[in-house]
């Protein structure tokens, strides 16, 4: 199991081209996903990052071919280690899953089947996907649990998943999802569920399997705290659009995109944040996104909305650093505006 | 484990000596046996020779505890009107009706389940609103009425099966029928409903991210969930096959316990109505008992409770 084969490290783990995830629902047509870019590498993370409905997860979904019936799904490009998977077949795509790509979910509660034992549901995957024999699936399953922290890991494999806590079933999961030495594992908010001091713990945890396992890590999340402890790089999404992108440094220390800047207002910094002042909030809601959209989708929401926003498409400008972003100001425009009022951006 | 188990057996115990006491109280309450015993035109002396006969004369709790001594020895008194031991003439009979039973539960399982875990899959297609039609259909129309039709059409116009009697299995095909007709609509429309649930459970989707066919993750990780509910149900649903099959079995002209305690009751042979009552109501616990212990069995969060 150890010692991967050597793949080609210039090319992507995961390359995500123009992915566009359309959903019918009884009012229209729902545009989930449109338009978005992003790739992994291997021991690299990237956190999208956004809040609920954004499209965060259709997108992880689209990736790991689990979309809901009445969501379909087209991309210029979708590769998994080179391998495309846009023209494999169900069963093919199956194969990979679970294999080459892991999902981790939000809710360790119910994510595990609650009738069949830890070893039973951690030996499956191994066996499924022609690892081994049931032995070696054993032996494997009590050497992750281990790696995760668990003790007396033998003895957990025949207990049940309501016999654990839920920062033990979250690590079980990760460990499930490591049977196979996946080359990408996708995290869908993989610490909400859990108690803040568990968070930290599921984090590390990650960071050191990444580091270990050298495996390409998307981390969904709405929690920038998170994003800042973890991140190598950042995708921003907002409606469907990822609007900002970059190293996890320029997106912090530099955002350009309004919706990106309003999202660090929202959260307190330790030192820097006045105890007792308000926090900001981005005021209105996000838009329903049934049927065709027009210009910044965040216009009704921003500040610094102007003419231009109300049409056409807004690309995603890329300078040469990869830092990219969706928005009509310039990064000239975009600064100064920080500068003039770094809080007013999007207060009240 | 044994906790549970023996949780269970203590309420299993506690219904079944309830079930008893009423089982015995009714049949006195019903009006006055003795005088019934006695006959119609019976003499205040003769009525209470008769009480005195057959110890209707002494105290009801006595009345009970010497019935309960010798139904646990097996002795469930005797036929009033054939004189033959009640315990005999139920033996004699309960193997036709459990046969019936099985037979009924066994069809309507069959083809419930698969059309409910086909149903909840392709829910809202056409497949699905044929499963509920059929469903409909079954639990709507009288079993009597059934049963006669099953009869004209199978066994006088085509012949195709007998229509009474159990000397052979092709006699058991018709009530079957008619019995898992009934039974087969309530268990399709559990598994569907309990399997549209498991579908949608994270449980699932993680089973599928793990790359499992769509086999394993709907009758590994699907069925065994949804079908919980169905196992109690199937439980009472064949008492109920069992107790409450006595019209179908009057049609077929099954010799049946259904059968049996029709005519004991028309002929008031109170020791035959009262055994079967019980038995029945003992046979019932013991299923619920068994379908908890097949649940605790399916899903290990059963145990804890």
């Amino acid at each position: 199991m150890e010692g991967n084969t050597p793949k080609n490290t210039s090319d992507h783990v995961l390359d995500v081209r123009n992915l566009n995830v359309r959903i019918k629902v009884p009012a229209g047509t729902l545009h989930a996903v449109t338009d978005v870019d992003f790739h992994v590498d291997r021991g690299e993370t990237l956190c999208i990052v956004g809040e609920s409905g954004c499209g965060k997860s259709i997108t992880s979904l689209a990736v790991m071919g689990l979309l809901p019936r009445s969501a379909t799904m087209t991309a210029d490009k979708l590769t998994l280690e080179g391998r495309d998977l846009l023209s494999v077949t169900d069963r093919q795509f199956a194969d990979l899953r679970g294999d080459r790509i892991g999902m981790i979910f939000q809710d360790p509660m119910t994510s595990l089947n609650p009738v069949y034992t830890i070893g039973n549901q951690m030996e499956e995957v191994y066996i499924r996907h022609g690892k081994g024999g049931r032995k070696e699936a054993r032996e494997r399953a009590i050497y992750l649990l281990e790696k995760v922290g668990i003790t007396a890991a033998a003895s957990r494999l025949g207990q049940y998943p309501h016999q654990l806590s839920g920062g033990l079933r979250q690590r079980v999961m990760i460990a499930m999802t490591l049977m196979c030495d996946p080359a990408l594992v996708i995290a869908d908010e993989p610490t909400t569920a859990l108690d803040v001091t568990i968070q930290a713990q599921i984090l590390n945890l990650l960071k050191e399997l990444q580091d270990e396992f050298h495996m390409g890590l998307i981390f969904i999340t709405h929690d920038l705290g998170v994003v800042a402890r973890i991140a190598d790089r950042v995708a921003v999404m907002y409606a469907g659009l990822v609007v900002e992108t970059g190293n996890a440094e320029q997106v912090f220390s530099a955002p350009m995109h309004p919706y990106t800047q309003g999202l660090l207002e929202c959260i307190p910094i330790p030192g820097k944040t006045v105890r007792g002042s308000q926090l900001g909030s981005i005021p209105g809601i996000v838009p329903a996104l049934i049927g065709e959209q027009e210009g910044c989708l965040f216009r009704n929401r921003c500040s610094y909305a102007r003419e231009a926003c109300t049409d056409g498409e807004i690309d995603l400008e890329t300078g040469g650093d990869q830092h990219g972003y969706r928005c009509v100001l310039t990064p000239e425009e975009t600064v100064n505006h920080i500068k003039k009022a770094p809080n007013a951006a999007v207060a009240e | 484990m044994g906790y549970f188990l023996l949780r269970r057996l203590a309420i299993s115990l506690l219904v079944a000596i309830t079930v008893s006491v009423i089982g015995f109280s009714l049949l006195r309450l019903s009006g006055n046996l003795a005088e019934s015993l006695a006959g119609e035109d019976a003499s205040p002396a003769q009525i209470a020779e008769t009480a005195k006969a057959y110890g209707l004369d002494r105290p009801f709790h006595i009345q009970y505890f010497d019935w309960v001594t010798k139904a646990l020895q097996g002795d469930l008194g005797q036929s009033l009107f054939t004189k033959e031991p009640v315990i005999e003439l139920i033996t004699d009979r309960i193997g036709t009706t459990i046969q019936v039973a099985c037979y009924s539960l066994l069809l309507s399982l069959i083809i419930a389940l698969p059309l409910g875990v086909l149903a909840a899959m392709k829910q809202n297609t056409w497949i699905d609103r044929s499963a509920l039609s059929i469903a409909v259909f079954g639990q709507a129309i009288p079993n009597f009425w059934f049963a006669l039709i099953l009869i004209w059409v199978f066994g006088v116009l085509l012949r195709w099966t007998p229509i009474s009697g159990t000397d052979t299995w092709r006699h058991f095909i018709l009530p079957t029928i008619t019995l898992s007709t009934f039974a087969m609509p309530q268990f399709m429309r559990l598994t569907r409903t309990g399997m549209l649930d498991v579908l949608e459970s994270d449980y699932i989707r993680t089973a599928r991210a793990k790359g499992l066919s769509p086999a394993v993750v709907l009758w590994k990780h699907g069925l065994r969930n949804a079908i919980l509910p169905v196992v109690s149900l199937a439980a009472v649903a064949f008492g109920f096959l069992l107790g409450g099959s006595f019209i179908v079995e009057s049609i077929f002209a099954l010799n049946g316990i259904g059968y049996l305690a029709l005519e004991s009751i028309q002929r008031q042979d109170f020791p035959v109505v009262q055994s079967i009552v019980v038995f029945i109501s003992v046979v019932y616990i013991g299923l619920t008992l068994l379908s908890d212990l097949i649940n605790a069995q399916l899903d290990p969060r059963i145990r804890l409770h």
